[in-house]
């Protein structure tokens, strides 16, 4: 095969390779150390804010509720 | 403003609309016109009413209204597909059930594209929708974004079923499986689904939990790649603007591999990962415990979108599809039996440590049936897709009876687990109205779908092989009629299990309608709205 055609093949399957790795990536991602205990928190979403909305974050991530409180 | 630009728009669409109905030039379009007169109408009035009224105070707390709006709307379209599903199996089974006053509006040819549509679309799309607004308030902990934009994707949606129903019996359709409503139609849809999907995302964006839902994923999944599927099969020429026919952009095979690109994501998308965000929601809620592993949720998620998207081409074998083409399809829809079944195990497992459950709650039950189902149906499926086992189930009953098995199993399952979920509270009751009675309609269900699955396989199996049953010099054994007279039994055996699952639906039906009105109601100790 000449050189030409194999590179016209390989620029071809780009978004083959593109794909394969994001999978891959994505599993590896998945599996990095830590995940556990963020993904517990995550697992658990359903379980929150059941009946009414989640009071409103501020930038600073505490509650808005919680602020005015305090002040 | 807003209000005074709706008035104009509602009455050029009112306008035009009746000139439709004047010029129209089939049956169709002309009531689809009087119908659409009907609706502007009436909505050029009640935005009138409203004009000089104060603007009322933005409400807070989740938007459950239009959620309830789809519970009941699921319910009765459930039925009335159900219904239509019995009433074409005996037309199947005794032909003379095609009542000659009735041609051509009551024969089989135009209640089938009815019942496939009423079951998936106006069934399954309402609960899907309806259960989507639920499940992103809850995971989002934020009320729905846009308003009154739900309640017109609601309505909206509905309006599209009537549409593509009414089409159907009046002989409008573009003959494309599971897509047969006609150009006007589609475009309606279209709109309706890209407000849908504004909703969704606009919920999205204002979410209070860092971290999006696993649900979520897949309902925006679906949600997207519907859009994408709609639109390109549907790329369509219509003869006249007054008239409903259109003519394919596509021909020939590129048609025919759209379209199934098009029919299997739908299987894919529509009824396998918006049924999986029901599922990665409902079943950790009423089992209550989160998700198996969450971990496992996300390879799922990943590993089902990248591989459906090519199954398609395993529905044109021995087609003039190159052979290439359909031989990817199979192997994509073989692959896919793995993230199939990973989705299964992880749904099980979510009841480890509450196996109890099944025995004291009707609504796991509903579940792990709908599990156990949707995991039969992925491997009967990827089986199917072999070339050769193809050969012999393909234009079969084999593949009536797998579908079946999928919808009936897993979609019909999980949405009414849902229902039952639901209903108490989005109405503030404790519980169902008769929880026997879901344990009535869960063993109805089954034993319908039983006898309906098993006599699929016996018909279709028997089908296949009469087909290509040939004798020593060559010939043919069987003519067609010979096949069709030795389905007949098998035929009526489908149709009582098609009665059977009706009847579930109607105890469902009633057992709603009882929540709903009757019983007393628990006030849930509320405190004051945050947002």
């Amino acid at each position: 095969m000449e050189t030409p055609t194999l590179l016209q093949q390989i620029a071809d399957n780009w978004l083959l390779v593109w794909m394969g790795t994001f999978f891959i990536g994505v599993i590896l991602w998945v599996l990095r150390p830590g995940s556990r205990t963020q993904y517990a928190d995550t697992a658990n979403i359903p379980f929150r804010n059941e009946d009414r909305p989640a009071p409103r974050k501020d930038a600073d991530g505490v509650a808005r509720d919680t602020k005015e409180l305090q002040s | 403003m807003g209000n005074y630009f709706k008035l104009a728009a509602l009455g050029i669409i009112a306008l035009f609309a009746a000139m439709a109905a004047n010029w129209g030039r089939d049956a169709a379009y002309i009531v689809h016109a009087i119908i659409i007169l009907g609706v502007s109408g009436f909505m050029f009035i009640r935005v009138l009413r409203q004009m000089e009224q104060p603007a009322m105070a933005t409400p807070t707390g989740y938007m459950d209204d239009v959620v309830r709006a789809g519970v009941v709307a699921t319910t009765l379209w459930g039925v009335i597909g159900f219904l239509v599903g019995v009433i074409i199996a005996f037309q199947l089974a005794f032909p003379q059930l095609n009542f000659e006053m009735l041609q051509p509006y009551g024969n089989f040819g135009r209640l089938r594209p009815l019942h496939t549509s009423a079951v998936i679309f106006a069934f399954g799309g309402n609960a899907l929708i309806m259960s989507s607004f639920y499940i992103v308030q809850r995971t989002c902990g934020a009320r729905l974004w846009g308003g009154n934009l739900a309640w017109f994707v609601f309505w909206g949606y509905n309006l599209f079923i009537v549409l593509a129903a009414t089409g159907y019996l009046l002989g409008a359709t573009q003959s494309k499986e599971y897509a047969e409503p006609e150009w006007y139609t589609d475009m309606w849809l279209t709109v309706v689904w890209i407000a849908f999907l504004a909703v969704f995302l606009g919920t999205l964006f204002k979410r209070q939990e860092r971290h999006i839902y696993v649900a979520n994923w897949f309902l925006l999944a679906f949600i997207v790649t519907v859009a994408m599927l709609h639109v390109v099969n549907n790329l369509s020429i219509p003869v006249s603007i007054w008239g409903s026919k259109s003519v394919q952009i596509f021909s020939g095979v590129q048609d025919a591999m759209v379209q199934w690109w098009y029919g299997h994501n739908a299987v894919g998308f529509f009824l396998t990962a918006g049924f999986l965000g029901m599922m990665y929601y409902f079943v950790p809620k009423q089992a209550g415990r989160p998700v198996f592993s969450y971990k496992l949720s996300i390879i799922h998620f990943w590993a089902l979108i990248f591989l459906y998207i090519w199954a398609g081409p395993h529905h044109l074998h021995y087609t003039a599809l190159p052979d290439w083409a359909s031989t990817l399809g199979m192997v994509f829809s073989i692959i896919l039996w793995m993230p199939s079944w990973g989705g299964m195990i992880n749904g099980l497992m979510t009841l480890q440590g509450a196996w109890d459950k099944l025995r004291t709650d009707p609504i796991i039950r509903m579940m792990v049936i709908s599990l156990a189902f949707y995991g039969m149906s992925t491997f009967e499926g990827p089986m199917m897709s072999i070339r050769a086992v193809n050969s012999l189930s393909h234009y079969t009953d084999w593949t009536i009876g797998h579908v079946h098995s999928g919808a009936l199993g897993w979609n019909g399952m999980i949405t009414f687990a849902a229902l039952y979920f639901l209903t108490p509270k989005l109405w503030g009751r404790a519980q169902m109205y008769s929880m026997s009675a879901i344990n009535w309609h869960f063993w109805l269900a089954t034993i319908g779908i039983i006898l309906y699955a098993a006599s699929m396989w016996v018909t279709g199996i028997m089908e296949g092989l009469m087909w290509r049953e040939v004798d020593a010099n060559g010939f043919l054994v069987n003519s067609f009629a010979d096949t069709v007279s030795a389905k007949l039994p098998m035929y009526i055996v489908r149709g009582l299990g098609g009665v059977l699952y009706l009847a579930g639906g109607i105890i469902m039906a009633w057992n709603i309608y009882m929540t709903i009105r009757g019983g007393v109601k628990v006030t849930a100790a509320l405190g004051v709205p945050a947002e």
